[in-house]
């Protein structure tokens, strides 16, 4: 048998519109601790989508040879079956129900047709003993803290016999001492033969644990790095995650005049009652006239949370203290009617998700933030509105027959524009984008920024919330990161560097 | 060769007329189809002026119970209550007129309101408590089958003396003497009907030319125009070689138009599409969602409470088995008339006509003296095909 436990050769994945894995070559030896990092978007998630069967043999191209030999996973259940299991950042517990269930959860023990429980209890005690969980078995996995949860899912692996475990960013809402206690148990499960891939944006805890460090970028592989034969600093990581050509995708601005402050926040705190924590910690941050300023951080700091919870709060998050200034006028709003009132505009980062109406048409899409301006006595006045909405579609250049086009129809970038058409006519006096270009072509992109220098230089303001490094270094006059909810530094244009911000951001 | 590509021929035009509406098509079909299988079965009866004057007399309390249905259907909740609250707002309407004398029309007044309250206290329940539609309105249809019963414990059924009161769902509007064979002013209104629906339809379609939006080429355009028309003459005609139209058919009639207007016309109307194609987006639009879904459970219990009176003007009586399974036709009406069962889509205009397809069998089935449990079954399976049909063809 070769060195390697697995082998992924030529993986080519594509989604459509974008490449989302080009050529991905990707090897784990057996028994190591592979730690596979990038940003968000360079493909790590795919990569084990691919390997785990979520994405079944066919859809993609390339090889996979585990043990051996080569694979052809259909479903999720034939790479478990081979001994590969996936634990992805939410957690796949059931709540309500016990440790031992949950351990033995999809793959019961059956005896003559009916689940042994006796057998189901001794077995999960050990798994659990296993992985260093002292509670009883019997109590519900929601009474347990979230360290422990994390060792649940841990268990649920080693029930079903694990010889490659894949990990996606475990401790990114562990605290330190339940981080320590997984990491580990990682390197128990390692003596013990189980080869581990952890996906993790946490260099500090990679270059402790891995043995080997593959970095990826916009879905290729950068290089792979071993880390048993010499130490690998973070700074190395970092350069290999971000080191890219910035090129002229942005365009330049020819003025940059600033007026006075549009929107300010002081010590903005807030508490998420399903998840019984605190995300947002003293947020303070400003924008002013005719100003782009970003907001980075990686997946989960907090950064849309932040912006929701300016915008009137609709996912019902406690805000426990703070401030929100909207041009010197102290505000709090109550539901997102008020805030767009006060001219305030929100693009989700969702678009489908929680943006469009994918069902109804651009028109449709277009007006609904601010129907109120077409409305004569009880009516709609709908030719005033086909006006607004073919307006709209001229001047930011949206790509349909009519606008009588579903907007489920469109592609990426023209759903985008649609969503930003139905924000600025709200006529919005700060605007708030998150993740403005996520999943859009490069040429849409393009037009997208355009729009946003043309808007600021008519004195709008614009928060841009981005996880691409690129992007709000290209595009911010100012920008802040967060990380964990807290803002971890505040940079000027001039000053902000990919691996300044980069280390802001992985700050806890 | 050019001007083919860029023209498509009138076949194809029909072709792809008919691949879009086809879950439309479809409904009218079936409509015709059934109604024309119970003429065929009951020698020509159930087309006679007099049944259809019948059937639009029966199919009225359903009628617009399924107008507030299809609202709460399209924002992907349900009301169960709508049957049982019926049935106590006709006992509830009765004994004020009875009992305590009070005038017909302030008594329906009053009967209104208590819907409102009652879509009140079980929208509040779905949206600020947070109960789910299915079991706030399960419960509610416990408690108005008992409120039903109570009310109605001590006298039994409750023979209705007004004359007003019962006209709604048995009477006919007014005729000038005339001396003709049939009633004139059937004939006037039917007139002014199919005049109000061509200017309409033609001002539509200037409209859209103005924007140049796709429309269909003349001939279909004209052909649509001269069957709705005749479609409108011929029942008009129907009704007026009879009594006239009823006062049945004058309700529903405005109800539709207002709820019509409403869900097309105004942001209310756009709110509720919105929230039924996707809440959190409509929410972060800045359309109150808790507010409007409070507003659909409202009407529904008011159309409930309408539907109560209808029905009991129609029987003349009160009884304590009024209201059952009247939420069965009406959310079957509002789903064969093609409310989308993931929400989002629905026109109250064709769930009238999804309600004809369910009275017409009602209707139908009894003039051919079949048992009323081989109607349930008839009935359900044309609803659950109806539905599977809607599905599958949304799917493409």
């Amino acid at each position: 048998m070769s060195d390697y436990i697995l082998e992924m050769k030529g993986i080519v994945k594509e989604f459509p519109g974008v490449k989302a894995l080009n050529n991905v070559n990707f090897k784990v030896k057996r028994g190591e601790i592979h730690c596979l990092v990038g940003e968000n978007g360079a493909g790590k998630s795919t990569l084990m989508k691919v390997l785990s069967g979520v994405y079944p043999h066919g859809t993609y191209t390339g090889e996979i040879v585990y043990n051996g030999e080569v694979q052809k996973f259909k479903k999720i259940a034939d790479s478990e079956e081979k001994g590969i299991v996936i634990i992805y950042q939410e957690l796949a517990l059931i709540p309500e129900l016990s440790l031992y269930e949950n351990v033995f959860f999809g793959h019961e023990i059956v005896k003559k047709g009916a689940i042994d429980w006796n057998e189901t209890i001794v077995q999960a005690s050990k798994m659990l003993e296993k992985v260093g969980i002292k509670e009883d078995p019997s109590m519900k996995v929601k009474d347990l803290g979230v360290g422990n949860q994390q060792l649940v899912e841990i268990a649920k692996a080693l029930s079903k016999n694990v010889k490659l475990l894949i990990l996606d960013e475990p401790t990114a809402s562990l605290n330190e001492d339940d981080s320590q206690r997984l990491l580990n148990l990682i390197k128990e499960l390692k003596k013990q033969g189980v080869s581990c891939i952890m996906i993790s944006h946490k260099l500090r805890e990679i270059t402790a644990i891995a043995d080997t460090i593959t970095v990826l970028r916009d879905g290729a592989t950068i290089c792979s790095l071993d880390a048993t034969e010499r130490t690998i600093e973070e700074a190395e990581i970092i350069k290999h995650m971000v080191g890219r050509e910035m090129g002229d995708v942005y365009p330049k601005r020819e003025k940059k005049e600033f007026g006075d402050i549009a929107l300010e926040t002081k010590d903005w705190t807030v508490f998420d009652p399903v998840r019984g924590r605190e995300i947002l910690h003293n947020v303070s941050i400003n924008v002013r006239k005719g100003e782009i300023v970003g907001i980075q951080g990686l997946m989960g700091a907090g950064r849309t949370e932040f912006a929701l919870s300016l915008f009137g709060n609709p996912t019902g998050y406690k805000i426990t203290s703070g401030e929100l200034y909207l041009e010197g006028k102290k505000v709090r709003y109550k539901h997102p009617k008020n805030a767009i009132k006060d001219g305030l505009a929100y693009v989700t980062e969702d678009r489908k998700g929680n943006g469009l109406i994918l069902m109804q048409d651009i028109r449709y899409n277009t007006t609904i933030a601010n129907l109120e301006s077409l409305v004569e006595g009880l009516a709609i006045n709908e030719n005033e509105e086909i006006n607004v909405a073919n307006r709209f579609k001229r001047s930011i250049n949206i790509k349909a027959p009519s606008i009588e086009q579903k907007v489920g129809n469109l592609s990426g970038g023209n759903q985008q524009k649609v969503q930003i058409a139905k924000w600025l006519f709200a006529e919005p006096k700060v605007l708030i984008l998150d993740e403005p270009t996520r999943g859009i072509d490069v040429g849409a992109k393009f037009e997208i920024y355009s729009l946003m220098n043309k808007l600021v230089d008519q004195g709008m303001s614009i928060i841009m919330i981005s996880s691409e490094l690129p992007e709000v270094l290209g595009m911010s006059d100012r920008l802040y990161v967060m990380s964990e909810g807290t803002i971890t530094g505040e940079l000027s244009a001039e000053d902000a560097t990919e691996e300044k911000v980069m280390a802001m951001a992985i700050k806890s | 060769m050019d001007t083919q590509t860029k023209k498509p021929g009138l076949g194809k035009e029909i072709g792809t007329l008919v691949k879009t509406n086809i879950r439309d098509y479809m409904m009218y079909i079936a409509l015709v189809l059934i109604m024309g299988f119970f003429a065929w079965q009951t020698g020509g009866g159930f087309l006679q002026a007099r049944n259809i004057a019948n059937l639009i007399n029966q199919a009225g309390y359903v009628a617009v119970m399924a107008i507030g249905m299809t609202l709460i259907l399209i924002i992907v909740h349900i009301d169960l209550s709508v049957g049982f609250v019926a049935g106590f707002s006709g006992a509830v309407a009765a004994i004020l007129m009875t009992k305590y004398g009070v005038n017909e029309w302030l008594a329906i007044l009053i009967v209104l309101v208590m819907g409102l309250l009652i879509g009140l206290y079980q929208g509040l329940l779905v949206t600020w408590v947070g109960v789910p539609a299915f079991v706030t309105t399960l419960a509610g249809m416990f408690i108005f089958r008992g409120l039903l019963n109570l009310s109605l414990q001590e006298t039994g059924t409750i023979i209705i003396p007004n004359k007003g009161f019962n006209a709604l769902s048995n009477g006919f509007i007014p005729d000038i003497p005339a001396g003709l064979d049939f009633h004139l002013v059937t004939m006037i209104i039917g007139a002014i009907i199919v005049i109000a629906v061509i200017v309409s339809e033609i001002k539509t379609r200037m409209n859209k030319i103005k924007y140049s939006f796709d429309v269909p080429s003349t001939p279909i355009f004209v052909f649509k125009l001269i069957a709705l028309s005749s479609i409108i003459l011929v029942v008009m005609w129907t009704l007026a070689s009879y009594q006239g139209i009823p006062w049945t058919a004058v309700i529903v009639g405005v109800v539709l138009m207002i709820y019509n207007y409403m869900l097309n016309k105004t942001k209310l109307g756009r709110s509720i599409y919105g929230i039924g194609g996707n809440a959190q987006a409509a929410e972060l639009s800045g359309i109150n969602v808790k507010k409007v879904t409070l507003f659909a459970f409202c009407s529904v219990s008011v159309m409930a409470a309408l539907g109560g009176i209808l029905y009991t003007s129609r029987l003349q009586s009160a009884t304590p088995t009024a209201g059952v399974a009247f939420e069965m036709d009406a959310i079957a009406s509002s789903y064969i008339g093609g409310v989308a069962v993931s929400g989002g889509v629905g026109r109250v205009t064709n769930t009238i006509i999804g309600t004809l397809v369910i009275m017409s069998l009602t209707n139908g089935m009894n003039l051919m003296g079949i048992d009323i449990s081989y109607q349930y079954i008839v009935k359900g399976l044309i609803f659950v095909i109806a539905v599977a049909f809607d599905v599958r063809s949304r799917k493409k």
